[in-house]
C-alpha cells in the first residue's frame, strides 16, 4: 500500500468527470477516448473536428500541469513487444465493445447504463485475471 | 464558421486538456499503478477505485440533475448516449480482450494519449498498435476480415 494516492487520484478523479459533464453538457458528445480516436479513424460530418480538438487538447495537457509539479511516470524500461500487442488488443477489444475505462467505466456507470455496468465488469475481471497469471509466472 | 460549430470545437479542446490533466494527475498514466490494482494478490494500491469514484461522483451529479432533463446539449446539439441496453456478444467479447490488453502492459487509450507528451517510443508503439486494432475491428466488424476460431462475421444480425 506504500504507493497509495487517494487524494490526488479523487481530485484527478474529478477532473475526468467533470471534463465528460462539460462535454456532454454543452455539446452532447460523450468523452469516451477510445470513440474519440476511431471516430477521428471513420469521418462523419459535423464529428470529426470536436473530436480532433479534444484529442490536442490530450496532447497539450501535459504542459498545463507541469508548472504544477506534476510529471509523467518514466516508461522507458517497458518492454515495446509486449505494449504494441496490448496496443492491438486494446484497439480491437474498445471497437468491438464500445468503450473503455472512460466511455464504459465513468460516463457509462454514472448513467447506470447496463452494457456500461457488464463491460467494466468484464474488463476489469479480465484485467486482473490476466495480471494474475503474470504475477503467477514471475513476470510483476 | 458558426456559432455551433465554434463551441463544438473549443468545448472539444477544453474537455480534452482537462481529460488529459486528470489522467496525469490521478496516476492513470503510470502502468505500474494500473497494474499495482489490478494485482490484487499482491502488493494492492486502491488508487485508481478513487479516481474512477471521483470522476463518477462529479459525472453522476450533473448528468442526472441537469443533463438528463435537457432534450439537446446548450449549443442545441443532440446528445450522442443511445439507451441500448442489449448485453451482446461483441459488448462481452471486445471487453475480455480490452481487459486482457490493459493487463497485458498497464495503458488504456485515455492515459495513452495523456502521456503523448513525454514523447517515449512505447507509448507511440502503443498508439499505434492501438490505431491497428482499431482498423482491424471495424473491418471485423464490417464482414471483412476473419477473426481466428471465428472466422468472417455474419451480416445478418446487423
Amino acid at each position: 500500500m506504500e504507493n497509495f494516492t487517494p487524494w490526488t487520484s479523487l481530485a484527478g478523479g474529478a477532473l475526468l468527470g467533470l471534463s465528460a459533464a462539460l462535454l456532454m453538457l454543452f455539446s452532447g458528445k460523450i468523452a469516451g477516448i477510445s470513440g474519440v480516436i476511431a471516430g477521428v479513424l471513420t469521418p462523419q460530418k459535423n464529428e470529426s473536428s470536436w473530436r480532433a480538438a479534444f484529442i490536442v487538447g490530450m496532447i497539450l495537457s501535459l504542459l498545463i500541469v507541469m508548472p504544477f509539479g506534476f510529471s509523467l511516470p518514466d516508461i522507458s524500461g517497458e518492454n515495446i513487444l509486449l505494449v504494441s500487442l496490448a496496443g492491438v488488443m486494446v484497439g480491437f477489444g474498445t471497437r468491438l465493445g464500445n468503450g473503455c475505462t472512460s466511455g464504459h467505466g465513468i460516463i457509462g456507470l454514472g448513467r447506470i447504463s447496463k452494457r456500461s455496468i457488464y463491460a467494466t465488469a468484464t474488463f476489469m475481471l479480465s484485467a486482473i485475471v490476466v495480471v494474475f497469471i503474470r504475477s503467477f509466472f514471475g513476470a510483476i | 464558421m458558426s456559432k455551433l460549430k465554434f463551441i463544438r470545437i473549443i468545448v472539444g479542446f477544453i474537455s480534452g486538456a482537462l481529460f488529459g490533466a486528470g489522467m496525469i494527475i490521478s496516476g492513470m498514466v503510470d502502468p505500474n499503478k494500473v497494474i499495482g490494482f489490478l494485482n490484487i494478490s499482491g502488493n494492492w494500491d486502491p488508487s485508481l477505485m478513487f479516481v474512477m469514484g471521483g470522476a463518477i461522483t462529479v459525472f453522476a451529479p450533473i448528468y442526472h440533475l441537469v443533463i438528463k432533463k435537457r432534450s439537446t446539449a446548450i449549443n442545441g446539439d443532440q446528445f450522442a448516449y443511445s439507451n441500448n441496453t442489449k448485453v451482446d456478444g461483441n459488448l462481452i467479447w471486445g471487453a475480455i480482450i480490452f481487459g486482457a490488453g490493459w493487463g497485458l502492459a498497464g495503458f488504456c487509450p485515455g492515459p495513452a494519449l495523456a502521456s503523448m507528451g513525454g514523447g517515449t517510443n512505447i507509448i507511440f508503439a502503443f498508439i499505434l498498435s492501438m490505431l491497428v486494432g482499431i482498423v482491424f475491428a471495424n473491418q471485423y466488424l464490417a464482414g471483412r476480415f476473419p477473426l481466428p476460431f471465428v472466422g468472417y462475421r455474419e451480416q445478418c444480425d446487423l
